[in-house]
């Protein structure tokens, strides 16, 4: 097909993370085959290395909890003298893994290799942060990062559990989800299950077996916390087939699911953890299967047969149609999706490829919102602009109602429209769009950049608002809030 | 899993032409119309409705402490009517959490009830379809767009002063009680910056052409933006009580809302909740500061407002094995305000032994929450219960509006 200037919007936003103001002329004719080239397991890949791995971010946060709490004893001890840091950036409700542990044995301060300077736990988040915003505006189209995106979503955990997930928020992505980003689906749910983020902010950690020795013991019992949600958000979806009991006796198979603190062995510390004594003994019935593994081998059983389930294929294929095309899909292209991930085993690469080579999600009308977070890395791809500010980009996602890696509850954060077209956040986006114009200044002729990223498509009556602008940056602002820009 | 929003309303103008004409012509309607269609001169009512999601634990928020099995079923985090755990006595068989001081004053007062044991009719365990439900009205899940709030807007007579002025949504999300035909403006207590009116005019001028929903959605930003401007900086770092402020004084105003909604997320109490003190008591203290805020900033239209507390459900009866407790069914309601007939926890209590539990596991719904809806709804809006059955809450017939809520 020709590439039209509509078929280059529609690859660059639809797909991707917006067009850069060279990217029409580099694009070429095979839209379809720029788009291929990034399903790549190399390009979503971050590499930095000086972004701390799960287990080095969870130490992290245990330093930090001992620091804090050396100080509180400093601050009793000498009653007369006030903490020295009583401002300090760690001065957080303190949900960490160490304190909230409901491990059997007294957790213990792990004892870590000493770490210059004060590690501020969120200074990791904004370099995480950081990282994933410059992959996102150095790639060619975004569209990797959008399946990121995506994917991390649909897996999401939130900072607001603690301080545990400032800790490794960007870890958990960084392996659980890019590297299965075009792997199997299968294997990034493992990944997502048993990595701490998960255990901790669904409250894995905290489930006993009754009947298991730590159970009776301790007269403690089931958290079905995660339980549901793999059930309800992360495979089958609602209706897809599984009962209250269902969720039940899959809370007993994962108990014992937990994260390491032990301190003797620093190889496994901070990553996951299978506590027997925790576990539910004996065979459990799930979706009419009986499962007789024992210890973990049981829940890594049940999370395989849930991947490759016929409602998981159902559920992803529509999610991600409604993601990436319309708020209402063509039943043709979520069944193309549907049989895909049915045929390949849950293939993400043959479904991401899928995805981008189906007619229907060429001709869908333009219509889907950005995201806030799609919108401010479309502003900085068509900008240029560079992320310096990061905590001043978070804010800004914040108040037009998209927190970067904390979304309001499990199910992730909105992209259809009627959640994201609601006053205060459009107004929101015009306030950002004129923030970041003042900042460009006269940099940016707002005419020519429109001209460079939309060509044709750019409709008559926003070339005319823009040239009419009195200012160039009241053009950029007018240029950002068009529809051209904000819909995909 | 944690937090959520919330939502009210309020407002009005002479009782007698809202209830004339929001009756329609039905003689039957009249008989139904709240007392205040016949008192001298005008009313005012607000009615603003606060959304608690993620599930909040009614049988920590307002204890049943003379069942005979609720200390066993919440052994460790239960209330009881004297000691270390005292709650606050409501009426001899329910006592209040003791954060909830406000609220204890103004049930005293008379000016705050409790509705106890009530769900919506979803009987499922999803918070997102849950929380639906509450929000459209419906009997179950659907895929509709609008709320009961929005649809009870439309509902009043064309040119009513209340849906004129619309309803407003507290959040950067409009939630989905108050989605629907009817204007809806939105408000949070933060921005970033002044977008300048020249600019705000060019890009409603190019919406107006090109793009209708974004014109829409653009315009109600502005205007709430213009309407919050002079309000007074709260010092309280309290964010519920901020989010209570603004709301509350937007709908203050003579321009201002009349009905409104606000959520609160952090209900999902799975694990360690707590009792007297602890996470449930810390979002049950920040709500009651939510409800000083609310009465101090209504100020002389408090006597006009009704504020109605509810989430999507309640939790299981027996705490789980974190000292939390799981999603479950039924739950409380409350309802505070000025307008309110206040004093009294209205409840048909199921009984908590377990043959007496939905499932084996949560309190068994015994009021329907549209019910009480339909009850404010009637009292605050004047709603007749066929436009009620019919409109608002289509399907619903033979649910009948719970009386006696409104003074």
């Amino acid at each position: 097909m020709a590439s039209s200037d509509d078929t280059i919007r529609i690859a660059m936003q639809r797909f991707g993370h917006g067009a850069k103001p060279e990217s029409r002329a580099h694009l070429g004719k095979d839209l379809r085959g720029v788009l291929l080239a990034d399903v790549d397991p190399a390009k979503v890949r971050i590499t930095q290395s000086d972004l701390p791995s799960t287990a080095r971010g969870i130490q992290l946060v245990a330093e930090v909890e001992e620091r804090r709490r050396e100080a509180r004893a400093a601050a009793r001890t000498n009653a007369n003298t006030p903490p020295s840091s009583p401002n300090s950036p760690m001065a957080a409700p303190p949900a960490t893994m160490v304190e909230n542990s409901a491990s059997p044995v007294p957790p213990r301060t792990p004892v870590l290799p000493p770490d210059p300077g004060d590690v501020r736990l969120r200074d990791v988040m904004l370099a995480e942060a950081k990282a994933r915003i410059e992959l996102g505006i150095a790639a060619e189209t975004g569209f990797g990062e959008r399946w990121v995106d995506f994917w991390s979503n649909h897996f999401c955990v939130a900072l607001r559990r603690g301080q545990i997930l400032q800790g490794v928020i960007g870890a958990y992505e960084r392996e659980a989800i890019r590297a299965h980003a075009f792997g199997k689906f299968s294997d990034m749910l493992l990944a997502v299950e048993m990595h701490p983020a998960m255990l901790h902010y669904l409250d894995q950690r905290q489930s006993i077996g009754p009947a298991s020795p730590a159970g009776v013991r301790q007269k403690k019992g089931l958290n079905e916390n995660l339980a549901r949600e793999i059930m309800e958000l992360h495979t089958l979806g609602v209706g897809g087939g599984y009962t209250q009991a269902d969720v039940t006796n899959f809370a007993k198979v994962l108990t014992g699911w937990s994260i390491s603190n032990n301190e003797e062995n620093l190889d496994g510390y901070g990553g996951f953890f299978f506590a027997p004594n925790r576990h539910e003994p004996g065979p459990q019935i799930i979706l009419g299967k009986t499962y007789t593994q024992e210890g973990k081998d049981q829940g890594l059983a049940v999370l395989r047969d849930l991947a490759g389930h016929p409602s998981t294929a159902k559920f992803v294929a529509r999610k991600l149609a409604r993601h990436f095309v319309a708020d209402n899909p063509p039943p043709a292209l979520v069944e193309k999706l549907q049989q895909d991930f049915r045929k390949t085993g849950g293939d993400l690469a043959s479904l991401a490829r899928t995805l981008v080579t189906a007619g229907e999600a060429w001709t869908v009308p333009q219509t889907k919102l950005r995201t806030p977070y799609e919108f401010v890395m479309a502003a900085l791809r068509a900008t240029g602009e560079k992320p310096e500010k990061v905590p001043q980009i978070l804010n800004a996602l914040n108040l037009m109602g998209q927190q970067l890696w904390n979304p309001p509850g499990p199910n992730g954060h909105p992209d259809h429209e009627a959640e994201l077209i609601a006053p205060k956040a459009i107004k929101t986006r015009l306030e950002f769009s004129l923030q970041a114009a003042r900042l460009i200044g006269s940099r940016i002729d707002p005419r020519e950049l429109a001209d460079q990223l939309y060509g044709a498509a750019l409709g008559p009556e926003t070339k005319q608002a823009i040239a009419r602008a009195e200012t160039r940056p009241q053009g950029m602002a007018i240029l950002l809030m068009s529809p051209e820009f904000q819909r995909r | 899993m944690k937090p959520v929003s919330t939502s009210p309303y309020c407002e009005s103008l002479p009782l007698s032409r809202r209830g004339l004409l929001g009756a329609g012509v039905s003689f039957f309607a009249w008989t139904h119309m709240p007392r205040m269609a016949s008192a001298a001169g005008t009313r005012d009512p607000r009615f603003l409705t606060v959304i608690l999601r993620g599930a909040m634990d009614g049988l920590s928020a307002v204890a049943p402490v003379s069942d005979p099995d609720y200390a066993a079923l919440r052994a460790g985090i239960a209330l009881g009517k004297d000691g270390d755990n005292a709650g606050i006595g409501l009426d001899g068989f329910f006592v209040l959490h003791p954060a909830m001081k406000t609220f204890a004053r103004l049930y005293q007062a008379k000016q705050a009830l409790v509705v106890h044991a009530a769900a919506t009719p979803y009987r499922e365990r999803s918070h997102f379809d849950g929380q639906d439900v509450l929000e459209t009205g419906l009997p179950g899940v659907g895929r509709v767009d609008s709320g009961w709030l929005n649809r009870a807007l439309l509902a009043l007579p064309k040119g009513d002063r209340i849906l004129t002025k619309g309803g407003l949504g507290v959040g950067t999300v409009t939630p989905l009680v108050l989605r629907g035909d009817a204007p809806v403006m939105g408000w949070a207590p933060q921005k970033l910056a002044d977008a300048n009116d020249d600019l705000s005019r060019r890009v409603m001028d190019l919406y107006t052409h090109t793009d209708p929903a974004l014109a829409k959605a653009l315009k109600a930003g502005l205007m709430a933006d213009d309407l919050a401007k002079g309000g007074q900086a709260l010092a309280d770092p309290n964010m519920m009580a901020r989010a209570a402020s603004g709301a509350a004084r937007l709908m203050m105003k003579d321009e201002g809302p009349r009905i409104a909604v606000l959520s609160y997320d952090g209900w999902d109490t799975h694990a360690n909740q707590g009792g007297v003190k602890g996470r449930l008591a810390d979002l049950l203290g920040g709500l009651d500061g939510a409800f000083a805020a609310f009465e101090k900033e209504f100020a002389e239209t408090w006597k006009d407002t009704a504020i109605l507390v509810v989430t999507e459900f309640g939790r299981t009866a027996k705490i789980n094995g974190t000292e939390g407790s799981d999603h479950g069914t039924a739950t409380v309601a409350m309802l505070l305000g000025g307008a309110v007939k206040g004093g009294r926890v209205l409840a048909d209590w199921p009984g908590l032994k377990a043959t007496q539990l939905h499932e084996g596991r949560d309190l068994k719904p015994t009021t329907d929450l549209r019910s009480v809806f339909k009850g404010v709804l009637a009292g605050q809006l004047g709603l007749s219960p066929q436009v009620l059955a019919e409109k608002v809450f289509p399907g619903s017939g033979a649910i009948k509006p719970l009386d006696g809520l409104i003074t």
